[in-house]
């Protein structure tokens, strides 16, 4: 898939907190496949944590998407981003402007306001938003090339909620890259957004939570495999009846 | 004078933002900067002046989702 112009192989985005240890983290996100991880940026201490972690980062091998996570207005995450765009050496943003503190749903008037004064900056924006088709709208016209929906609230694992509104999302926008970010818990919510047509999925802590995020990190790379190319081999529809699979023709007859 | 360092009151006897990274031993390249809530880029660090009472934040790297 390309995501701003870049060739992406992997259609796993991961989050890069919560793990047990960094060691764990190293090991899910090559276990993973991923290409693309995600970080943040919060106050440094004396101790110069912040510069032990991005050395980790950095010997990942994988493309960086800075996040505005804990931004709760469109100034915040403006500053956030400009900030993070230095220190990354990135255009690329995830944004999030965050509306609800209980359920972190996105703020979306917030978010395409931040939205457009980050494009118009040479920002290439990543917004974490709801399934709905006219913030979508908003968001493209605010200079976004990627929509990314959620699928639950952050961190819930409670899957896709509203997979018909996920499933109208990829019939309205048909050529704009969709990504689930937020709510996947395990491999097989992420197949069902894949079969569903999204074009990849974000997620964390259901490899960071994981007993094995190593492990977890894998089997929800096939998930997501699985589920993409039983969506390219087009799925047959449900049928509310049974049609038997042997043909009847032949049957021997016994009586 | 006192300034607020991420969120913490602080006294400094630096002029400006790059002197006051310095005083306060914070080093490295993978740092940002902003001031009263607008982002002060590596370049302009020299010539951003403080003044007492400003609020400084300095942000690193740290794991998200």
């Amino acid at each position: 898939m390309e995501l701003y112009g870049e060739e992406i192989g992997s259609r796993l985005l991961l989050g890069t907190a919560q793990y047990p240890s960094p060691q764990i983290l190293a090991e899910a996100v090559k276990a993973s496949g991923t290409e693309i991880i995600t970080v943040s940026l919060r106050r440094e201490g004396a101790d110069g944590a912040g510069t032990g972690f991005w050395q980790l980062i950095k010997a990942l091998g994988v493309k960086i998407l800075p996040n505005t996570a804990g931004c709760h207005t469109a100034k915040e995450a403006v500053t956030t981003a400009q900030m993070a765009r230095e220190v990354f050496g990135t255009n690329w943003i995830k944004l999030e402007v965050i509306g609800h503190s209980d359920n972190l749903q996105p703020d979306v008037f917030g978010l395409v306001e931040a939205a457009r004064i980050l494009s118009d900056e040479g920002f290439q924006v990543f917004p974490y938003t709801t399934d709905d088709l006219v913030v979508g709208e908003k968001l493209l016209e605010a200079g976004c090339e990627i929509l990314m929906p959620w699928g639950a609230p952050i961190g819930s694992g409670q899957g896709l909620r509203n997979p018909d509104a996920l499933r109208a999302m990829r019939a309205h926008f048909p050529n704009v890259p969709l990504i689930v970010d937020a709510g996947i818990g395990r491999p097989s919510d992420a197949c069902m957004a894949m079969e569903l047509g999204m074009d990849a999925v974000l997620l964390n802590t259901a490899v960071a939570k994981a007993g094995d995020p190593a492990l977890m990190g894998a089997a929800i790379a096939k998930s997501v495999e699985a589920g993409r190319k039983g969506f390219a081999a087009q799925m047959m529809e449900r049928r509310d009846m049974a049609v038997p699979s042997t043909p009847i023709l032949g049957m021997a007859v016994f009586d | 004078m006192r300034i607020l360092v991420n969120g913490e009151a602080t006294e400094v006897n630096a002029v400006n933002i790059a002197a006051a990274l310095d005083e306060l031993s914070y080093e490295g390249e993978a740092l940002a900067t902003a001031l009263n809530g607008q982002f002060v880029a590596r370049e302009q660090r020299q010539e951003t002046v403080l003044q007492a009472g400003d609020q400084l934040e300095i942000l690193a790297p740290m794991q998200g989702g």
